[in-house]
């Protein structure tokens, strides 16, 4: 099968979208001409004109805003926040408009927005261009958030994101954008909202990770195959919906899990799902959950230190010895 | 061009305008059905008690809802605020529907879920949105208008927001946007003098709301008398033909006074009374009747025969509310996404 990157397609699935459906506009910061920032939206301007494909002032709350305009009239907007740290300037708009809209109305109003952003983690962009929390999205009825980890996820999520009719935070990762290649068939598939992938199956513990840190589980997994550890992976691939069963199914099978993801330990990501595990699965557990997770600390500029503040499949091997109680 | 300040309609200048007998008494009946249902309201929260929550009244907003929504066409689109209940009302949205949401129950506007703040939403009335978060509606209008223009629709909208939503950023980030993408909107500001406590004297460091909105954007503004409908009419009739036409936005501010608190619960005990006293004296819903008997566009016995139904229709219309269910809690969860996940 061909090889695409993770950028690539993203933009195979925003053209192909398109061409398809004259409702689909894209819109954001330098989107346009430029390309978008990591180049993702790169030639869409020159094959759909400036009318589809529109650069913004800078001006989140009102690029938001906007799409929702467009989005209750029936348009399905893909509007693009250059870097999730600026998505609070947005955020009053997708928590009280976007996510609430259809409920609200009771009924009458569909938000099928999409907003595309990126977490720049790892590129030693400082405490205000890295930072990634996903959990504050999780925390609001109304609105989808997808993460995918590959390519091949990449293209089918946002396909399914822009065909649904409610809103989606669609969070990429900066760091695969051109580094990571990765098996995406020509023909059309899609991938379904709420349902979990499995990258990697194995019998001894589970690790379920998130974005970046589904390729350093998978590092940690290979190494540890070598040990004769038998690690499943999984990807939710999106957080809300959630497949919380694929991950009870796993744990009644590892008896063992471990959390992974770059966003902070604190009221993060891997604390709801370590919740979820504990309040519908604890019976299944054979060791205490562990989290691997960015420390609580804003992300420190400098390269040596950023590198301390990540987590990385060494962590990973880590916390799993110490679950299997080899440490 | 310039800020164009906007004089009241005289009276041989009606036909030109399409203000017909007919219309005018329309009209008139909105205002009176506005300030009738408002002072119930006001009576269902703090006499009887048959209501809790927010509710802000527009007492002082009737001619700026009436003027500029009547001349709108009944399918053009507004998007409203906060204090909504006269939008909802002028564009024709059932006063029993109305009450309902007030009430929270299954029959009102939002099926009872959103309350005072968000009355004004019925989409077969082209009424789209109404926030109650301060001119957060702005960017969504600009939204909106983007839409219609690329579909080559002729409709235009028209949102309404008040003088505190003038401070925040979504209004200056929705007007740059609107300005430079050239969308079909109207805004309008009602500028009835208060944030809350807080008078646009000390919480605007601009010259004027207009000024701001003029220089700082480039777009076309109208100034005029709020507690003035004919006035409003007129502001309105000219920016629609202008954004209509020229495919851009335009901008009016509504010079106009809060008659009473920022809630039904706010006794405005923090402005000069004096101040109130004078602003009633303008009050829009007599000086229009007054005007419209004056010029013979309508009897004494009619405008009887007009309140009398108006106060009819609204008694039906809480007794419709007290007799409506609730929405059914556990099917709020569908409610939540248009799909199933």
């Amino acid at each position: 099968m061909r090889e695409l990157s993770y950028a690539e397609a993203l933009r195979e699935a925003i053209r192909e979208e398109m061409l398809k459906n004259p409702k689909v506009i894209i819109f954001g910061e330098d989107i346009g001409k430029y390309g978008g920032a990591y180049k993702v939206t790169k030639g869409l301007l020159e094959e759909f004109g400036p009318e589809r494909v529109i650069d913004t002032p800078i001006s989140e709350a009102a690029i938001v805003g906007f799409g929702i305009g467009l989005a209750i009239m029936g348009f399905k907007p893909i509007a693009e926040i250059m870097y999730m740290d600026f998505i609070p300037i947005a955020i009053e708009q997708i928590l009280n408009h976007a996510a609430k809209m259809h409920f609200m109305s009771g009924g009458q109003l569909k938000v099928p927005l999409i907003i595309r952003t990126q977490y720049s983690l790892g590129r030693a962009h400082g405490s205000q261009h890295s930072q990634f929390f996903p959990s504050w999205f999780m925390n609001i009825p109304g609105l989808l958030v997808a993460l995918p980890s590959t390519p091949y996820d990449a293209k089918g999520l946002l396909k399914t994101a822009i065909r649904l009719e409610d809103p989606v935070l669609f969070i990429e990762c900066c760091l695969l954008y051109h580094r990571l290649k990765g098996p995406v068939p020509e023909e059309e598939y899609t991938i379904p909202f709420g349902k979990a992938d499995i990258k990697r199956e194995g019998k001894d513990l589970t690790i379920v990770a998130i974005s970046r840190m589904v390729h350093e589980a998978l590092i940690a997994a290979e190494k540890l195959s070598e040990e004769g550890i038998n690690v499943e992976v999984i990807d939710p691939r999106t957080l809300n919906p959630f497949d919380k069963e694929t991950i009870i199914n796993s744990v009644k099978k590892t008896g063992r899990l471990i959390i992974a993801s770059d966003d902070h330990k604190r009221a993060g990501v891997s604390s709801e799902i370590a919740a979820i595990i504990a309040e519908e699965a604890i019976d299944y557990l054979d060791a205490p959950i562990i989290r691997v997770c960015s420390p609580d600390i804003p992300i420190p500029f400098s390269p040596q230190l950023e590198k301390k503040f990540m987590r990385s499949n060494e962590d990973i091997i880590f916390a799993a010895k110490k679950i299997l109680g080899e440490i | 061009m310039s800020i164009i300040k906007i004089e009241t309609l005289k009276k041989e200048e009606y036909d030109s305008y399409g203000l017909s007998k007919e219309k005018l008494k329309g009209m008139l009946k909105k205002i009176l059905l506005i300030r009738y249902f408002e002072e119930k309201v006001e009576e269902l929260f703090l006499v009887k008690g048959l209501l809790i929550g927010p509710a802000h009244l527009c007492f002082g907003g009737e001619a700026s809802a009436v003027g500029i929504i009547s001349a709108l066409n009944e399918e053009d689109i507004i998007l409203s605020n906060h204090r909504g209940h006269g939008h909802a009302l002028a564009k024709g949205i059932p006063p029993k529907n109305v009450m309902a949401e007030l009430f929270g129950k299954i029959t009102g506007t939002c099926k009872g879920l959103s309350g005072s703040m968000h009355v004004c939403i019925d989409i077969n009335k082209g009424a789209l949105y109404s926030s109650a978060i301060v001119a957060s509606n702005i960017p969504i209008a600009v939204g909106v208008g983007y839409a219609l223009k690329i579909m080559n629709d002729n409709r235009i909208v028209a949102c309404f927001f008040g003088d505190g939503g003038t401070n925040t950023g979504a209004f200056h980030e929705g007007l740059n946007m609107a300005s430079i993408l050239k969308v079909p909107v109207i805004f309008v500001c009602e500028n009835n003098q208060y944030g809350m406590s807080i008078p646009i004297s000390y919480a605007l460091a601009a010259k004027s709301i207009a000024e701001r909105v003029y220089y700082g954007y480039g777009i076309k503004t109208y100034v005029v008398d709020g507690m003035d409908v004919l006035a409003t009419y007129k502001a309105a009739k000219l920016a629609i033909e202008y954004t209509r036409k020229e495919k851009k936005p335009s901008f009016i501010e509504a010079i106009m006074y809060r008659l009473k608190g920022h809630g039904v619960y706010d006794k405005a005990e923090y402005r000069p009374k004096e101040e109130a006293e004078e602003w009633w004296e303008k009050d829009p819903v007599k000086l229009f009747s007054e005007r419209m008997i004056n010029e013979n566009i309508i009897s004494e016995k009619e405008l009887k025969e007009i309140n009398e139904n108006i106060k009819k229709e609204i008694e039906e219309a809480i007794d419709f509310s007290l007799r409506s269910d609730i929405f059914p809690f556990d099917e709020l969860y569908k409610l939540v996404y248009s799909g199933e996940y």
